[in-house]
């Protein structure tokens, strides 16, 4: 596995660790005056999310995979 | 402002009521007709056409079509009556852990199928595992489970539509479509709150009509088309409608101190639900790598390339979408408590989930144009999932059921698109009669749907990772996911409270140890899988050469 890669299993799991946000539990503060925080958190994490899968698809592409598949096409279903 | 329950908008339905809502999903439905007509002009005929659009979607188009497939009547009907149950816990139990999950899924599986759909010309799921597990009967056994699991998928769609449209509806036509007075558990009569709305029966008639018409007329490529148009639409009218009824209620934060006032426990996660059973929610997006309407729509991009942008927006996507049904859910249960919004009830008086959002519209959006155009919003959302659904069950019959059985010469190219075809009417016309029987919450339906397929996600991973997964293995999790599956939902909706043999329902959740039953349904899979496959013959070389080149 390359090194990338595993860097961002690694952050994958983090992410996964950080959606338990048990530190929010039982806060019902306002966040910009109408946003529970427990939703602002998780409203950021899906931004989170959003830029480790734009970082992941940047740098770990799986070009080979790629060129393998688009070589030649269609050999036709097996059985 | 203040109401008795039976003096408020809702429940005053047997006054008629302006029908400018109706014209509007009416106006929306010739649209998607007209959407239907255009993109037939360009299906070539051929099954690959119809099936998976010759290979040729870009990456706007996919994002569009795969994010509105897994957007339904789940999404918009059903999160917001979580959210009005359960509270602002609702986005981090599927939306926030859905952007993670649903993207990993398209990064680290749905790519690599792709790739083998495009070198060896699969069509469908099971064609894929088909091979990649050397087994014919592997199919006939994963043919009626895929399609007994899209059942209530399908059945989620048509009852969210019911129940939304009625309640959009009610007083619309008070001579047509009376309904008695309702009597409340506590033997109090109150005038129906859906007297005179267009009943469920009705909608779920018309929306599987349109679909099956553009479905009919193009295969998938005209589902991706009306997917991204409709993707489009239930996007923009989702945020205008949110913006509305804030203003409705004098603002964003007045709306969510109304909530933080009056139902301050659903602005947090304290005493509904436990650090357990949120965690094990996180298990229940794992479906989309084994929805199988899901891999026909990976198998219509046009390059991987296209998968990009899906995996980077989709995340976002879903935030659009969620944050503000949760929103409004919250707002609904402020109200509710405060005596300000009448939610049409279930048998037993309670709240009916399904029915907050269309309470919220009905109550807060003053224009009877913007209350039309948001509903067909609404609508748009569940047809882009249901189009991407009756395709997939045709497919899937065609491809993993009559062709390995009669060989792949009997019918010609135009009689297999054909006999899909008339598998899909079957099915949309048993989950139709389901879905008149059968009223559910939509979002628990859902949830059992997509912990189904959550458990046998680990055969769609184990297939492109792990070149030791055996054919037995498959067959064992396969098997041991229906088994749990069908005791754990026998349990939880088909016995009594309090004498279930597993779990306990809490806050309309059923619940084993604390958890949710997706766990021991993807535990009992995996061990299937992995204990099995190394107490049997790993497949062959030629085998796994040719799916890890």
């Amino acid at each position: 596995m390359k090194k990338h890669s595993l860097v961002f299993l690694a952050v994958f799991v983090i992410l996964a660790v950080l959606h338990q946000d048990v530190w929010n539990w039982n806060k019902t503060s306002l966040v910009f005056g109408f946003m529970p925080i427990g939703l602002f958190y998780h409203m950021c994490y899906s931004i989170a999310a959003a830029v480790f899968w734009g970082l992941v698809s940047k740098l770990a592409w799986p070009h080979r995979l790629e060129a393998w598949a688009e070589e030649s096409e269609e050999e036709g279903a097996g059985q | 402002m203040s109401f008795s329950p039976t003096d408020l908008p809702i429940a005053a339905a047997s006054e008629a009521v302006t029908r400018t809502p109706l014209y509007v999903i009416i106006g929306y439905m010739g649209v998607l007709f007209a959407l239907g007509l255009v993109s037939s002009r360009l299906f070539r005929g051929s099954s690959k056409d119809f099936f998976v659009a010759s290979r040729s979607i870009g990456p706007f188009m996919l994002l569009m079509s795969v994010f509105g497939t897994t957007m339904t009547a789940f999404a918009l009907v059903g999160s917001t009556g979580k959210s009005f149950s359960l509270g602002i816990g609702t986005y981090g139990l599927m939306a926030s852990s859905s952007g993670l999950i649903h993207a990993a899924c398209f990064f680290a599986v749905g790519l690599r199928m792709w790739s083998f759909g495009k070198k060896y010309g699969y069509v469908t799921q099971i064609q894929f595992f088909r091979d990649r597990f050397e087994s014919k009967g592997l199919g006939y056994l994963m043919f009626p489970i895929l399609v007994g699991l899209i059942v209530p998928y399908l059945l989620v769609g048509l009852i969210g539509a019911g129940n939304y449209i009625s309640g959009v509806t009610a007083g619309m036509f008070p001579d047509t479509f009376s309904l008695p007075d309702k009597v409340l558990p506590n033997g109090k009569e109150i005038p129906n709150p859906l007297n005179g709305s267009v009943p469920p029966a009705l909608t779920g008639l018309v929306i599987s009509s349109v679909v099956l018409f553009y479905v009919f007329t193009g295969g998938v490529r005209s589902a991706a088309w009306a997917n991204t148009f409709q993707t489009i639409v239930f996007m923009i009218m989702g945020l205008v409608g949110f913006l509305v009824i804030a203003k409705g209620l004098g603002g964003l934060p007045e709306a969510s101190q109304k909530a933080l006032e009056h139902a301050s426990e659903k602005t947090a996660r304290e005493g509904l639900m436990t650090p357990a059973h949120f965690m094990s929610y996180m298990l229940v997006p794992l479906s989309v790598g084994m929805f199988p309407h899901l891999f026909q729509h990976w198998l219509t991009a046009k390059s991987a390339k296209s998968f990009k942008l899906t995996v980077i927006a989709h995340p976002l996507c879903i935030m659009i979408v969620w944050i503000p049904c949760i929103l409004i859910g919250i707002w609904a249960a402020g109200l509710h408590a405060a005596g300000e919004l009448r939610v049409p009830p279930l048998p037993n008086g309670d709240p009916n989930p399904n029915a907050v959002l269309s309470a919220m519209v009905k109550t807060f959006m003053e224009s009877p144009l913007l209350v039309g155009l948001f509903s067909a919003g609404v609508l748009a959302a569940i047809m882009s999932s249901l189009d991407s659904q009756f395709v997939c069950v045709g497919s899937m019959f065609t491809n993993d059921f009559v062709v390995p059985l009669t060989g792949r010469d009997r019918f010609s190219d135009r009689q297999k698109v054909w006999l899909g075809r008339g598998f899909i009417v079957l099915i949309v016309a048993i989950t139709y009669v389901i879905s008149l029987f059968r009223p559910t919450s939509v979002f628990s339906l859902g949830v059992w749907c997509f912990s189904g397929f959550a458990a046998l996600f680990p055969i769609a991973l184990a297939s492109v990772y792990w070149k030791r997964v055996t054919k037995a293995g498959v067959f064992a999790s396969v098997i041991a996911t229906a088994g749990t599956w069908v005791l754990f939902i026998y349990d939880a909706l088909g016995r009594e409270a309090g004498k279930q043999w597993f779990g306990v329902t809490e806050h309309g959740e059923y619940l084993i140890a604390g958890v949710m039953p997706v766990t021991f349904i993807c535990l009992a899979s995996v061990l299937a899988l992995v204990g099995v496959s190394l107490v049997t013959s790993p497949p062959g070389q030629k085998t796994v050469e040719k799916f890890f080149p």
